[in-house]
């Protein structure tokens, strides 16, 4: 097996079977399972209801973060504040119970710790390079940026996993997405993969779980390589990754859950082989020209509605495909947008900048560097801040970003989803449009009605200085 | 698992591509801690327009549902397979699944049949008539009374689960002996791996 040149998801998957099955079903092993209280509680209960224990609850971490609210969660005295939905209380209840009741390592809504799943496994060290990394939530292919093999997965999938530590799963292909070249001044991570998703489609990466490659990759921090892999899923991929390397290592050196000592040293030696080989071969190769990627923002109701900030919106009739026309024109109706319009003359009521794509200290760090001695426009009604982490809001004040943000008219709130899907109070009315940070654009997925255009967390800002959306390089 | 074989039923004729999770069941309706009762919220955005697809009186009580490309794309969230099961869908046909959904309908007794554009143009076209279509997932056809007939491929493992209506985690908990080999090796070659939240 040994000989022949292999991808770097192949190395991984190959060293993750247990067993194959006759009819090439694999029985794959994972090494970190992330629980959040939504996915889960149906989990718990099958187990419960079946007198099943969990077998491995070391590898297992359990956070909240969809649901929460996110205003203060202790009152004046220091008391943590009752949750006002009822099912929410009892969702955050449930995982609060199940998880200390099987053994696994609970953090708190209150604990700085506490955020994201996808910002809190790589910031402790939990997810490591070359692991298989899964989480009831499809954005889980974000830790591929550590280099892991990261993915999501349904309910009773975590319960497979929390029973055996396991998932019975087929192999998917190997996919190439190379950019060539370097990006230009103020062309973000978020903007590259936009612009990716918009190349080759919502669908383009089905099937495939793509491997980013070319020195932009290379160039990029570990944060902005989590922001890439986060949104592959968005491209139908299920999982993306991107090699590990020195950046890789320096991010996770000393991290409370990373390896120590002698098991660091021999845990770097490992993933220093985690590469595509040289001839190992894709299924698919996709080439992007760097040179091609400007600010990006969506206009319609798919990740793959994507446009440049210098572009206009599209009309029905410039796609080919009658299936594209007809989703076009529902897209258009429900985002209220004219074909023709520049995109810089879409007005914007809503910012939102967070998510498992964009709340992390560089993402906050650039938006406050655009709204640094600047306000949200009048007609902005509502902008939140909603660090991804405990840990990333007590950086973001230790730097005074927090007065940056304050300053500028945003609400400075507490770690979770937030309006990234509309389960949580934090929503967007309908009709209102939201220049959001976050990875989906359905319809309704920041609440009913409302309309979302993606965009990254500087043009966010630009958005909200402006009131409308703007190209960032032109306030910079 | 209701094991399932053979459905023969009235198709929504639903078309469009791209269907997300959160359109088959909204981010609202996950705050539940049960698998049931999700058939309320299914399509509620699409269910808010006036004349739609799914509560067409002509499609009452159908078991098959008919779409576009990309099906079930987005959030990992099984409480769209549970909200369609809710609603008494079996079987979904569509030119492609995402692969998140695919799975979590299998897991729950529904069956994803994947075949080419034109055969779901034609199958659209018979379900608007309110025609019955039968779905065999032994001999892998979908058949019309007008005498079409598509075959599907699936894979073997997922079609013996459906057949069987098996649970999954019990056959893995079977295999526990040769987990724990895996896990021995593991704990030997590289225990920084076997660690998890006990590193810290």
């Amino acid at each position: 097996m040994a000989s022949r040149p292999r991808t770097l998801y192949e190395k991984i998957w190959d060293a993750h079977v247990v067993e194959t099955r006759d009819d090439g079903t694999a029985l794959i092993y994972i090494d970190r399972h992330l629980v959040h209280e939504v996915t889960s509680p149906q989990a718990f209960e099958a187990l419960k209801v079946a007198g099943r224990p969990v077998r491995r609850p070391e590898l297992t971490l359990a956070v909240p973060d969809h649901n929460l609210p996110t205003t203060a969660r202790l009152d004046a005295k220091g008391a943590p504040v009752p949750i006002a939905d009822p099912e929410s209380a009892a969702q955050l209840a449930a995982l609060e119970v199940n998880a200390p009741a099987y053994g696994i390592r609970y953090i708190p809504a209150t604990a700085k710790e506490q955020g994201i799943v996808h910002v809190v496994g790589p910031e402790q060290g939990f997810s490591l390079p070359g692991t298989t990394i899964v989480c009831g939530d499809s954005h889980t292919a974000c830790h591929g940026g550590l280099g892991a093999l990261a993915f999501g997965i349904g309910t009773s999938e975590v319960e497979h996993v929390l029973a055996t530590q396991t998932l019975l799963l087929q192999q998917s292909k190997p996919m190439e997405v190379r950019v060539e070249g370097d990006l230009g001044p103020g062309i973000s991570a978020k903007d590259l993969i936009l612009h990716i998703i918009g190349t080759i489609g919502a669908a383009g990466g089905s099937g495939y779980v793509i491997e980013y490659r070319g020195r932009v990759f290379e160039a990029m921090t570990l944060e902005e390589r989590l922001t890439v892999c986060n949104m592959s899923i968005e491209a139908g991929a299920r999982a993306g990754l991107i090699a590990p390397d020195d950046v890789t290592f320096a991010y996770l050196k000393g991290r409370p859950m990373a390896p120590k000592g002698a098991e660091w040293d021999a845990a770097v030696a490992y993933w220093r082989t985690l590469h595509s080989d040289q001839g190992a071969v894709f299924a698919k190769s996709v080439t992007i020209n760097a040179a091609d990627v400007e600010p990006s923002v969506t206009w319609g109701t798919s990740p793959e509605d994507v446009v440049a900030i210098g572009g206009r919106v599209p009309s029905p009739d410039d796609f080919a495909d009658e299936s594209k026309r007809v989703a076009a024109q529902k897209s258009l109706d429900y985002m209220g947008l004219v074909p023709g319009t520049p995109m810089t003359e879409v007005p914007i009521e809503n910012v939102f900048i967070g998510s498992c794509t964009n709340s992390r200290i560089e993402d906050l760090r650039a938006a406050a560097a655009v709204l640094k001695g600047r306000h949200k426009a009048a007609n902005v009604r509502w902008a939140i801040v909603v660090p991804g982490s405990g840990l990333v809001k007590e950086q973001a004040e230790e730097e005074g970003l927090d007065k940056v943000f304050i300053d500028a008219g945003f609400e400075w709130r507490e770690p979770g989803c937030s309006a990234c899907l509309g389960m949580n109070p934090d929503k967007v009315p309908p009709g209102e449009r939201c220049a959001s940070t976050s990875n989906r654009n359905f319809v309704g997925r920041q609440g009913p009605g409302a309309r979302t255009h993606l965009v990254s967390p500087a043009m966010a800002a630009a958005a909200a200085v402006t009131g409308r959306l703007a190209d960032v390089r032109e306030l910079v | 698992m209701q094991p399932l074989t053979r459905v023969e039923g009235r198709a929504i004729p639903l078309g469009l591509k791209n269907v997300d999770t959160d359109i088959i069941i909204p981010a609202k309706w996950l705050k539940t801690i049960s698998r049931e009762g999700l058939g309320a919220g299914a399509f509620e955005a699409l269910r808010a327009e006036p004349g739609n697809v799914i509560d067409d009186p002509d499609y009452a009580g159908a078991t098959l549902l008919i779409a576009g490309d990309n099906f079930g794309c987005g959030s990992s969230r099984e409480h769209a397979a549970w909200a369609l099961g809710d609603m008494g869908i079996r079987v979904v046909i569509a030119p492609s699944f995402s692969d998140i959904f695919s799975g979590n309908a299998v897991k729950n007794g529904i069956l994803p049949v994947v075949l080419p554009q034109d055969a779901v143009d034609r199958l659209l076209e018979v379900a608007r008539e309110g025609v019955a279509i039968t779905v065999d997932l032994e001999s892998q056809t979908v058949t019309t009374p007008y005498q079409d007939r598509f075959t599907f491929t699936i894979d073997p493992f997922r079609r013996e689960c459906l057949l069987g209506g098996l649970d999954e985690v019990g056959l893995t908990m079977a295999r526990g002996e040769a987990i724990g080999g895996f896990e021995a090796s593991r704990t030997a070659a590289q225990p920084w791996l076997m660690r998890g939240t006990e590193a810290a």
